[in-house]
């Protein structure tokens, strides 16, 4: 039996165990390491094993004196075992650079609302806000809704205010989003709030009208309201989709529908209101008067009441205003959109500009 | 409406610049949309001039070589006029000068004389049409005089839009009383209020009978005048018509044009001795009569229509042109002024079917009051007497069956209150009223003041009721003074629809997927409809489209889906995926015969089928890039977007294969949705030939009807327990035959699963040798879960035993 080596031996099997690890440069060498030093024919190994052969009082401090030195070097294969997995994944991750710079990959760009759909949007939710129902109407329209309901008798001359698509002598492409006042209060009596969207035709195509457009209808009928009140909301609708800074100004006009009748115009943005741009030319969108027109309103008229009094339009006990505006035109002022034409082109440049 | 400043100052000036009276009146219901100079630019060139002599030119036959005095002493000027003559009082334009056409006269050399300066004709300086010589002035104007104090030479006009509920506002004077009413300015009296003197102890009656059709004409009134000298008119009557946009003919013809141009009231003159008959008869035309209008088109008339007739013929279309028979010429002697009051209805649809509108249908089609057309005759019989030297045949041939009873409106002060939400001080209020030709009496109602407000005939189409004074009352008071308020709602909190909510979140998800939307016209044309191969698709037809291209109504959203993505394609765009939100529309019943006498409609009818559809086309999945080629569309890729929209709705749906027209025979389905299986529309790829036919290669598709979409989205989704207990998680791969749908597998699938059965997916499907020609293997992963339990082996090899049942029916097994 060999005989019991000395702590001396253990220490250098130590030193020289620790040295080679720390030398080691790959995980496979640390194996071959952890074999040769902790493994079953290691010298080390032999001593622990021989332990239960030695007298017993050495038994102790030798046992103890490997058992360190075993610890020690078990520590220093796992140090170093992590150590070289860090730098391997180190190595491996530098391989794996790639030149950032190059695009990303355009899995499925978002795509686009129509612009008309997205001012749609706006006006419909400011107007929301102010306490109004959306309501949609047919396009395809009856002549009793699209005119004589509204105040437009067979030969009224505002007939020919609106060049109108015909299907039959009684029924038309609706002129306007105004029918739906009529077909909403037989539906609902007052209080109504609503704001009717969609398209409308008029038989025109040049630069500055399109066969088909699109215009927001608003009625609101209940027992005080006010010419100023229309002011009010409208003024409340321009600040919201123009800017808090807005100001607005009602100008009288001429509507069969409403009594009184008004355009609302707001102050120009383009120049602030003077009329100049900034090198003291005239401004093109305002046309130099510092106001822009952005809609038609007023007071609905008796006789269209008249037609759903049935329903609790009655002329004495409730009274309201209406007021319609086109989606184009906003979208247009707001956007600086130059040519209306652009909206139904559909022209991928353009729509990817806005929604 | 054209309206010359220094004419309507002659009856109002408030003493405001043209743009400054613009703005007034703009924001008082008057749309002044430009302010427009008529005439020479700075009138300080223009001077009155003596002809001191006038030589014959030594190098023209035709030019003369005048010595003028224009103030200066004399200089010399080369004339082209054949009537200039040594002594004339000329107007003369210095080097310098402006002309109406804006070009600057120099001083200039005409064949070696240099003349310097110009002896004017009227047409050179806008106050008239003649050029056939100079304007000869009163002698008693002093050489070097500013011309512009003499003759009308530069004018400023306000072009107004009328509304046509203001036929008033169609006449000079009657914009001068708005501008009396919104300035506080003077207005002069009423031009028509003082009638000619008659002469001589014949009668009108003696000349010429009258009869008319009382429901076609309110009122005729017509008046003979003898004497008449057919010639030029005075310059400043040229001038006015000239500024307001109407070329001077003749003296008589320039009465009747200045009359209405100031009055709203048109005129027709005739040579009455080319009246057949010495008889007037006004009566509905002849079915497929023809007449040739002054414009020299022979036009087709028919019952509906007015016209005016002498004892052999018609002569004119009442109240919109006359005809060539009685026209007034160089010849005339003897003229009827013919002053009508027609209904302006029948005006309006006449115009409207022969296309034809004129200044005096456009005035007559807002109906005139009858008192207008006696006014019309007072100053038109004073100026024949005054400009044409005309003797007017006493008395006056006055046909006017049914007199309008005046009409008065009651206006209480509260109401004014109540709808303007401002009080406006009720002398305020009585001021503006009479201001704007109002007779207003005191009096009361039961909340306060009121007042009887008697209507002006020149009002009476637009103001006949309360709202209608308040309005008056509103627009001169100024709009500028309402405060601004809220309405005091009282009504309950305002949202979407669920089916507005629905349409948006459609359209988002679309759009997060990528698509882009489009608006494209609601029309479509035949030919279009035919390339879709839609042809049989019943349509609305549009009786009077803009052109055949856009002639009737879509009732798919695809061809305009189609038009765009060729629009974008044919620009170099390749991979596209566009998408709509629209209306379609289809007949639905009879288009005739709704409208009850009264033109009234059965409430809530609607004329046609209209549906709210969402439909898209794609050519990309998804884009290529530097590492990967684009991938094309096809059924997969389509179906998949709408399986977003439709699943991020929650719907429950699925496909079922069918055939449509104008899709890939096998590559084509109805999309079915909801409980009771309803049909949402259809998704595939486009038939190739459609395709082709809007120069595309593959495309994919879907158009879903949203309204329906909208009803089958669940008001309210409930909890569902997702099950404290793991999942057995178990691979199956069928083998069916190639005809077996991959939903019918599922069916028998899910059928032998039962409840355990939480979830089906198919992860592959393999074709070849390991399967046999003619069938193919579905890969599935089912999940199966027990809510109460682990489930144990044997249970779910329980489950897999009855989907094997299951399968054998439909030719399925298991394989591996």
């Amino acid at each position: 039996m060999p005989d019991a080596p000395g702590t001396d031996r253990l220490e250098e099997i130590r030193r020289a165990g620790e040295s080679a690890i720390a030398g080691a440069r790959s995980a496979a060498e640390l194996e071959e390491l952890r074999v040769r030093y902790l493994g079953r024919k290691a010298e080390l190994t032999g001593v622990l094993r021989s332990i239960k052969d030695l007298p017993p009082e050495r038994r102790g401090p030798v046992g103890q004196a490997a058992n360190a030195v075993r610890t020690a070097l078990e520590q220093r294969l796992e140090q170093r075992g992590r150590e070289l997995e860090a730098a391997e994944l180190e190595r491996s991750l530098a391989e794996d650079r790639v030149d950032v710079t190059l695009p990303g990959d355009p899995a499925r760009p978002p795509g686009h609302l129509h612009l008309i759909s997205a001012t749609r949007r706006e006006i419909e939710d400011i107007f929301i806000g102010l306490g109004f129902s959306v309501v949609e109407g047919p396009e395809v329209e009856l002549d009793f809704y699209n005119f004589t309901a509204l105040n437009h008798p067979p030969g009224h001359p505002a007939r020919m205010l609106q060049d109108t698509f015909y299907f039959s002598p009684e029924v038309l492409l609706r002129t306007h989003t105004s029918p739906m006042q009529t077909r909403s209060m037989e539906q609902q009596s007052p209080p109504i709030y609503i704001v009717v969207p969609g398209k409308t035709y008029r038989r025109d195509s040049d630069a500055t009208h399109t066969p088909m457009f699109h215009q927001v209808e608003g009625l609101a009928i209940d027992e005080d309201i006010t010419l100023a009140d229309l002011q009010g909301v409208l003024l409340e609708f321009a600040r919201e989709m123009f800017g808090r800074e807005r100001r607005a100004r009602l100008r009288p006009h001429y509507f069969p529908f409403t009594e009184p009748s008004v355009e609302l115009d707001i102050d120009c943005f383009n120049c602030g209101g003077s009329g100049r741009l900034q090198d003291a030319s005239r401004d093109p969108l305002c046309k130099g008067s510092g106001w822009i027109e952005i809609l038609g309103a007023g007071m609905v008229d008796p006789n269209v009441l008249g037609f759903v009094e049935d329903m609790g339009y009655d002329n004495e006990r409730v009274q309201g205003f209406a007021f319609g505006m086109g989606i184009e035109r906003i979208a247009f002022l707001k956007h600086g959109v130059p040519d209306l034409r652009l909206f139904f082109e559909n022209d991928l440049r353009f729509l990817e500009q806005f929604g | 409406m054209r309206v010359p400043l220094s004419w309507l100052r002659s009856y109002c000036d408030p003493g405001l610049s043209a743009e400054e009276l613009a703005e007034r009146l703009n924001m008082t219901g008057t749309e002044v949309v430009r302010v427009e100079r008529v005439g020479v630019g700075d009138p300080a060139r223009f001077v009155v001039g003596k002809v001191l002599s006038a030589e014959r030119h030594p190098n023209a036959d035709r030019l003369r070589v005048c010595e003028v005095d224009a103030g200066d002493g004399p200089r010399t000027i080369v004339c082209g006029a054949p009537n200039v003559a040594a002594g004339q009082t000329v107007a003369v334009a210095l080097p310098g000068a402006v002309m109406p056409d804006g070009q600057a006269l120099g001083e200039a050399t005409l064949r070696g004389v240099r003349s310097s300066g110009m002896i004017l004709a009227e047409d050179e300086v806008g106050i008239g049409g003649d050029h056939a010589g100079i304007m000869v002035l009163p002698d008693e104007l002093p050489p070097g005089a500013p011309l512009a104090e003499h003759l009308p030479i530069a004018d400023e006009v306000l072009e107004a839009e009328i509304t046509p509920n203001r036929p008033d506002c169609l006449g000079v004077y009657g914009i001068a009383r708005e501008v009396h009413a919104v300035t506080g300015a003077e207005l002069a009296p009423d031009p028509t209020l003082e009638d000619a003197q008659p002469a001589g102890d014949d009668d009108v009656q003696q000349h010429v009978s009258i009869e008319i059709d009382p429901e076609v004409c309110l009122r005729f009134t017509a008046r003979a005048f003898e004497g008449v000298r057919i010639g030029p008119s005075p310059l400043w009557l040229k001038q006015r018509l000239m500024a307001a946009g109407q070329r001077p003919i003749s003296n008589v013809v320039d009465v009747t044009n200045y009359v209405m141009l100031l009055t709203g009231q048109p005129l027709h003159a005739f040579d009455l001795d080319a009246v057949r008959g010495g008889r007037i008869s006004v009566r509905r035309a002849e079915p497929g009569e023809r007449l040739t209008t002054l414009d020299g088109v022979e036009r087709e008339l028919d019952p509906s229509m007015a016209v005016i007739c002498d004892a052999e013929g018609t002569t004119s279309l009442a109240g919109i042109m006359g005809g060539q028979v009685s026209e007034v010429s160089d010849g005339t002697t003897r003229v009827l002024m013919e002053a009508a009051t027609w209904v302006g209805r029948n005006i309006l649809e006449t115009s409207k079917r022969l296309g034809l509108r004129s200044e005096a249908s456009a005035r007559f089609e807002k109906q005139l009051h009858p008192d207008q057309a006696a006014a019309a005759q007072r100053l038109a019989a004073r100026l024949m007497v005054e400009i044409c030297g005309a003797r007017l045949v006493p008395g006056t041939i006055d046909l006017y069956p049914s007199p309008l009873p005046e009409r008065v409106v009651r206006l209480r002060h509260a109401r004014v209150r109540k709808l303007l939400g401002e009080d406006i001080p009720e002398q305020e209020i009585v001021r503006i009223l009479v201001s704007l030709g109002f007779e207003v009496q005191p009096s009361s109602a039961a909340d306060g003041v009121a007042w009887e407000v008697t209507v002006p005939g020149f009002r009476d189409s637009d103001v006949q009721r309360e709202a209608d004074l308040i309005e008056e009352v509103a627009r001169v008071y100024g709009l500028e003074k309402l405060p601004t308020t809220l309405p005091a709602r009282k009504g309950g909190a305002a949202a979407l629809t669920r089916a507005q909510r629905v349409r948006r979140r459609a359209e988002d998800a679309l759009r997060d997927r990528g698509l882009s939307e489009i608006v494209a016209w609601s029309f479509t044309s035949p030919a279009a409809l035919e390339r879709a191969r839609l042809g049989d698709v019943p349509v609305l037809r549009l009786e009077n489209p803009l052109s055949e291209e856009q002639s009737v109504m879509r009732p798919l959203l695809l061809p305009g889906l189609l038009d765009s993505a060729r629009h974008n394609t044919a620009r170099g765009r390749p991979g596209l995926a566009l998408f709509e939100s629209a209306h379609v529309y289809r007949p639905s019943g009879p288009l005739t015969g709704v409208h009850d006498e009264s033109g009234r409609v059965p409430r809530g009818a609607v004329p046609a089928s209209e549906r709210h559809h969402i439909g898209a086309v794609m050519t990309e999945a998804v884009p290529g890039s530097w590492r990967r080629a684009p991938e094309p569309a096809d059924f997969f890729a389509v179906k998949g977007v709408l399986a977003g929209v439709l699943d991020s709705l929650r719907v429950e749906w699925r496909v079922e294969p069918a055939e449509r027209p104008f899709l890939h025979p096998g590559r084509a389905a109805s999309v079915v949705a909801g409980a009771d299986e309803r049909k949402l529309g259809w998704v595939g790829e486009l038939h190739p030939l459609v395709a082709r036919a809007w120069d595309l290669e593959r495309v994919a598709a879907f158009e879903i009807d949203a309204d329906l979409l909208a009803e089958l989205v669940p008001e309210r989704l409930r909890h569902r327990e997702t099950g404290a207990f793991p999942a057995v998680v178990q691979d199956l791969a069928v083998v069916v035959a190639e005809d077996v749908p991959a939903d019918q597998v599922r069916a028998a699938v899910a059928a032998g699963g039962g409840e355990l059965l939480e979830r089906i997916e198919v992860f592959d499907v393999y074709r070849g040798e390991q399967v046999g020609p003619g069938r193919k293997s579905l890969a599935l992963r089912l999940e199966f879960r027990a809510p109460d339990r682990t489930l144990t082996d044997a249970e779910v090899a329980e489950r897999r035993a009855a989907i094997e049942r299951e399968l054998a029916p439909i030719g399925g097994r298991l394989r591996g």
